[in-house]
């Protein structure tokens, strides 16, 4: 069937994952002391850190009477991936995340609360090991509760891809970057998993309209299952009582 | 849903690269055993026995058997045998084949899908108990080892572990590996080599003569006769720092101790000479070489060298007195070749080989050469103990391995494919030598089937176009069942603007995709196939026979599905208009071209069926004419039928194929067809349209062809097509009818294979049909014979909205690997035809003598290829060179004054000689002209011609007797 073998015949990943199964997630709120929220999130083996400045009144060209300017800034360290490239903050392939970025976290955050006002977001990949922009999606959302920023819902992104197993059609939950590498389409989704809106939806490939269903399907599923780990996350920093013992400086 | 246990982290070094890749473990997976409640299995999830039998006198209690990597990739035709069960395969084993052998791994989830052979392959890499990580300077063979060992006594305390009663399964580690044997047995982990296991298994006769033979490592010094082989490492350092060069090996068809390998940077492939030279290389093998300086290249020696019969033991001959090694006289700088030698192997290409075995004179013996059929392959030696049996069969063989201390590589009989000149043992030596997939459809391809009695349901003719009352006819060759197609003609209201008559003309062919639908074990099997495959006696159908003879051919009288293209065309045949659709057919007749020839031809004749002929032949000119102004090639290949008795289905007669005004009638609107679903599926799909191409000829294959043309006094001009097919045209000599088609012939060979690609992966200049002078082309008509056109039919349907787009069908990557899978079977299917053809021409000859005209062809070397348009035979006419003078320059060989030159006409003896069972060929001797001490003197033959004389009269009787049937060779719309 098309395209590598992704599934063992025993239906493992490469990495030992079944096909419904995210990486790992480890993250933590409140990381630095300097802006009004952050957020430091793990999955697998991508790592990025969000840090979220306001609301504070906006800059006279962007302000808007309708509610609250989402300003957000999408960069990649230098070493985040096996090759060193030096990437020019800003670059096309930023840009674009940046308003996919945006896009995602204005569908979450209750805009009208604050006209005329602005919130900074700012999401640095540290490694990237496929997924990255779900991560800072993720992790932005973290820090945007960290600041206090009223939310409607939390944004979720997660990815998914297909894989055969015995000429079955098999979609894969949050695909890794060898996975991604396989050449398989990768589909992104950004979505409010508790109202079950969608905010963004992306596609690296093109996919055969006959699959498109399982493996967006298989995406929501991950996004609620993010859900379920960023709200204990939530909880369990609030449990901490505010101590702000963990503060990492850089 | 949270199942990761816990976290580690691989690391890989690539050139500069850190690779860190996540590694899950898991608690969750499965030992797969019955005799174990501690995992949570459910009940279809147990595949090895909780009380397995023990069939090894060495373990008289139940055991499980762990194999290693070495065993599954050596092993496998032991495997294979239903001896062995309740094995556990490891995930390290697996993926350790998986990049070794593809083949292999393949033959092993083969087995492990077999539910009988209690095979269970057990996830030890991602088992949190099992996973171990390499150590610091540990090597990754040792560290695979190691996880075996692992994964083995795991196993041995798991099972233990829950039985109160003290009855479970043990665990036996095979391994050939020493030293991993005694660690093991240290580790407290029983093991065995499995040589001792297999030859104390009772009850499996012939087990023992498939053990593969022991790999003796290559640093093994002792009795050695050949150089060792560097290791991968020093191989690839070497190529690196441009001192060694890699190629495929391809060994001399007539010289077994001379080979070539092409490399990146030499014209001329770099030559190969000796034992020393080749060092163990095989027809096919990826091989590095490292080339002599200037001095000491040499030229490849003409002379034909075949393996001596008797084994000499483990001894090279004295090679200077087989290879003809002096530097050659004269300073013919042209000949000299870069040589070299073979210093390692990169990749073995080995398959198994069809062949005789040449049984050891001393009886009671084991050990035989074996001769495979093929002469490119050394001759094997393997064990076995029924030599009596086996010498007088056809058997199959796998080469094992070829240590430096054995003259021949070391193999093991698989299995025996029948006596020797029985004819369905030759035809499965054919089939397995091209590769041909020819098993009987499996149980789960049989299932896609519809039930014999099927008719067309209501509701789907109720979608389609109802053709059934429109006069449709199949013109086929004589004894064809599988009917791909059919046609019809009509005169239609109006005339165009010129005032022109207007004809609706349709092409109906059988819907195969009804009845194929994509992905199902029909559909795979019918995809690994590509093609049926065409034997003198025998068809390998894509599809099952319910199928291809029936439900899908176009037979008369019966309503069929059918996939339709319909022009509206003028009487000038200039295409109106196209349309597609889906149909519903019955076909007034199904005729063959001489039935359809005589029904245009008799005029009394005024039926439908007549008349629509009439036109579709008079447009069917037109069509031609227009095609060949395009510059289109008119070839030709001498194409035989035989004549085979319907009861030893032997041939009794041959003759050169005969073409009838028919054969191009059905020809054109099958072309004119595919060319208007070629540009429909061009335009609907960029990316993924199948098409067929055919690129230009490079102008040097041209080279001796023009030289031979100049020397009867034509100047072919071969710059373009249609100045080749102009110039082809004028090519005639008055009193030498054949002399034209004989040049269309030999202009056949020059050109290239005609190639299916998909439309994503070549620019539109490159689709050119070369060939047919038309810038695109597919193939439609032949669905139930070509998978290609089953893929076409499923795209043109897609775009009609007759049927469903599926997502493989529309993906590049898969479009491309099945024109690869495609041209490969095609290529093989067309070899195995050849040799179809080779071996029925051989029985044929068998009892038989005769004096023929003959033209040459060619002229080599040593020879003169020559053709007996009789018969349309051909074969090499040896001229001893004591005799003969060749003159490379103007190609002619020349004896006492008399000139042998391409196109020459000769009378030539054919014979069959029989001295080499494997090898028998036509043996071709010179008649006229006569040259003394050469040519064959009829005065002695006239006895032997007195009794083929003799023979052929009863011959004839017999075939009087028997109602000869012919044969079901069908070459059609061959370009
Ligand atoms: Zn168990």
């Amino acid at each position: 069937m098309p395209g590598p073998d992704l599934l063992s015949s025993q239906g493992l990943r490469l990495d030992g994952r079944r096909p419904n199964e995210l990486r790992r997630i480890k993250c933590k709120l409140g990381v630095f002391t300097q802006p009004d929220g952050s957020a430091y999130l793990e999955q697998g083996n991508t790592k990025v850190l969000a840090a979220v400045y306001g609301p504070h009144q906006a800059a006279k060209s962007k302000s808007s009477t309708d509610g609250v300017v989402v300003n957000c800034q999408y960069s990649t360290a230098t070493f985040s991936t096996g090759e060193r490239k030096n990437r020019p903050r800003g670059d096309r392939k930023s840009q674009e995340m940046s308003m996919h970025l945006r896009q995602a976290l204005t569908a979450a955050i209750k805009t009208e609360l604050y006209p005329r006002s602005q919130i900074d977001i700012y999401v640095e990949v540290l490694q990237a090991d496929g997924g990255a922009y779900c991560a800072g999606v993720n992790a932005a959302t973290l820090a945007l509760i960290d600041a206090g920023i009223p939310l409607r819902a939390y944004a979720c992104a997660c990815s998914a891809s297909m894989a055969w197993r015995a000429g079955q059609p098999e979609p894969l939950l949050d695909v890794g970057h060898v996975e991604e590498a396989a050449g398989g389409v990768v589909l992104t989704v950004a979505a409010l998993p508790n109202t079950g809106s969608i905010a963004l939806l992306e596609m690296s490939h093109r996919l055969h309209m006959d699959y498109f269903d399982v493996v967006l399907s298989r995406a929501m599923q991950g996004c609620r299952d993010i859900e379920i780990i960023l709200d204990r996350a939530v909880r369990d920093h609030l449990a901490e009582g505010w101590t702000k013992q963990d503060i990492v400086t850089i | 849903m949270w199942t990761t246990k816990t976290f580690l982290t691989k690391t890989k070094r690539g050139n500069i690269l850190k690779i860190v890749r996540e590694h899950y473990l898991r608690d969750d997976l499965l030992c797969g055993s019955a005799a174990c409640n501690i995992c949570p299995h459910k009940d279809d999830e147990f595949v090895l026995a909780s009380n397995p039998e023990s069939i090894c006198a060495l373990f008289e209690y139940p055991h499980y058997l762990v194999l290693d990597t070495n065993v599954v990739l050596h092993q496998m035709d032991v495997l294979e045998e239903d001896a062995l069960t309740n094995v556990i395969i490891l995930q390290t084993v697996l993926e350790e084949v998986k990049h070794q052998n593809t083949a292999i791994f393949q033959r092993l989830l083969e087995i492990i899908g077999n539910k009988k052979r209690k095979f269970y392959s057990f996830v030890n890499e991602h088992h949190k108990d099992t996973y171990i990580e390499r150590g610091p300077g540990e090597k990754p063979n040792d560290r695979n080892d190691r996880a075996i060992r692992k994964a083995a006594s795991w196993y041995a305390s798991h099972l233990s572990a829950n039985n109160v009663g003290g009855q479970f399964p043990k665990i036996v580690l095979l391994t050939d590996d020493e030293g991993n044997r005694k660690i093991a047995q240290e580790e407290g982990i029983v093991c065995c080599s499995v040589k001792d296991y297999i030859e104390n298994v009772n009850g499996f006769v012939g087990l023992i003569d498939k053990l593969s033979k022991n790999v003796i490592p290559e640093s093994c010094s002792k009795d050695a006769l050949y150089p060792a082989h560097l290791t991968p490492t020093q191989i690839h350092s070497g190529i690196r720092n441009g001192k060694l060069f890699q190629g495929t090996f391809h060994a001399s068809r007539d010289n077994f101790l001379e080979g070539t390998v092409s490399v990146n940077g030499y014209e001329k492939p770099i030559l190969l000479q000796g034992h020393i030279g080749i060092n163990r290389a095989v027809d096919g093998d990826m091989v590095a070489v490292e080339i002599f300086p200037e001095e000491e290249w040499r030229k490849p020696s003409d002379i034909v060298l075949e393996d001596k019969a008797d084994d000499p033991g483990d001894l090279l001959e004295e090679e200077a007195v087989l290879l003809n090694t002096a530097k050659p006289a004269d300073n013919n700088k042209d000949e000299i070749t870069p040589t070299g030698k073979v210093v390692g192997i990169i990749r073995r290409k080995w398959r198994q080989y069809c062949g005789i075995l040449m049984p050891s004179k001393f009886p009671g013996a084991t050990r035989h050469l074996f001769t495979p059929a093929e002469k490119r392959i050394p001759r094997v030696r393997i064990e076995t103990r029924q030599s009596d049996i086996l010498a007088a069969q056809r058997i199959l063989v796998a080469l094992d391995s070829w240590p430096r201390n054995s003259r021949y590589p070391l193999g093991h009989f698989v299995r025996a494919l029948g006596p020797i000149g029985d004819k369905d043992a030759e035809n499965e030596v054919i089939l397995l030598e091209h590769d041909v997939p020819h098993a009987r459809f499996s149980e789960a391809v049989l299932a896609c089937l519809p039930p014999n009695d099927w008719t067309i349901p209501e509701e789907e003719i109720k979608k389609r176009v109802d053709l059934r009352s429109i006069c449709i006819c199949s013109v086929d060759p004589p004894g064809c069942t599988d009917i791909d197609d059919a046609l019809h003609a009509r005169p239609i209201e109006g005339t165009t603007a010129d005032g022109l008559v207007k004809y609706e003309v349709g092409v109906h062919i059988a819907d195969v995709t009804y009845f194929v639908r994509p992905n199902t074990a029909l559909d795979k099997e019918a995809a690994a196939r590509s093609t049926t495959v065409y034997l003198v006696d025998k068809r390998i159908d894509m599809v099952p026979d319910l199928l291809s003879s029936n439900l899908c051919s176009l037979r008369g009288g019966e309503e069929r599905l059918a996939f339709s293209c319909v022009w509206e065309i003028d009487e000038n045949a200039n295409v109106l208009s196209t349309k597609f659709h889906k149909s519903v057919i019955k076909s007034a007749a199904a005729m063959t071209y001489e039935e359809a020839q005589i029904a245009i031809d008799d005029s009394a004749r005024q039926d439908q069926i007549a008349s629509s002929l009439r036109v579709l032949n008079a447009l069917a000119k037109k069509l031609k004419r227009k095609r060949l102004d395009n510059g289109a090639l008119l070839l030709a290949s001498p194409e035989i039928r035989f004549q085979v008795d319907s009861e030893t289905h032997d041939p009794i007669e041959v003759q050169a194929k005969k073409i009838v005004d028919t054969n191009s009638m059905v020809e054109e609107f099958m072309l004119l067809a595919n060319v208007s679903v070629a540009e429909k599926l061009a335009a609907e799909y960029p990316q993924c349209a199948l098409l067929r191409r055919h690129p230009a000829p490079p102008p040097a294959n041209f080279t001796t062809f023009l030289k031979a043309a100049m020397q009867q006094g034509f100047e072919i001009d071969v710059s373009t097509n249609k100045s080749f097919s102009a110039s082809l045209d004028k090519a005639q000599i008055p009193d030498r009818p054949f002399f034209n088609t004989l040049l269309r012939i030999m202009a056949t060979r020059c050109m290239q294979q005609a190639v299916y690609f998909s439309s994503g992966t070549k620019m539109q200049d490159e689709f050119y049909h070369y060939g047919l002078a038309c810038p695109i082309y597919t193939h439609f008509t032949s669905p139930i014979r070509r998978y290609a056109d089953v893929i076409v039919h499923r795209l043109l349907a897609a775009c009609i909205g007759e049927d469903v787009t599926h997502a493989s069908l529309l993906d590049t990557k898969q479009a491309d690997s099945i024109c690869d899978n495609l041209n490969y079977r095609h290529r093989q299917a067309q070899y195995a035809g050849r040799a179809s053809v080779a071996l029925n021409t051989h029985i044929l000859f068998k009892n038989r003598v005769e004096i023929e005209a003959a033209v040459v062809l060619s002229v080599k070397r040593n020879a003169l290829q020559v053709l007996i348009p009789k018969y349309g035979l051909e074969g090499p006419l040896y001229l001893p060179s004591d005799k003969f003078t060749y003159n490379e320059e103007e190609h002619f060989q020349i004896c006492n004054g008399v000139v042998l030159k391409t196109f020459d006409e000769l009378t030539v003896r054919l014979s069959l000689d029989s001295t080499n069972l494997q090898h028998r060929k036509l043996v071709f001797q010179l008649v006229e002209p006569h040259i003394p001490g050469f040519s064959y003197v009829p005065e002695q033959a006239m006895d032997v011609d007195a009794k083929t004389e003799e023979k052929k009269e009863e011959k004839v009787e017999a075939k009087k007797r028997k109602e000869a049937r012919d044969t079901k060779v069908k070459k059609k719309a061959k370009k």
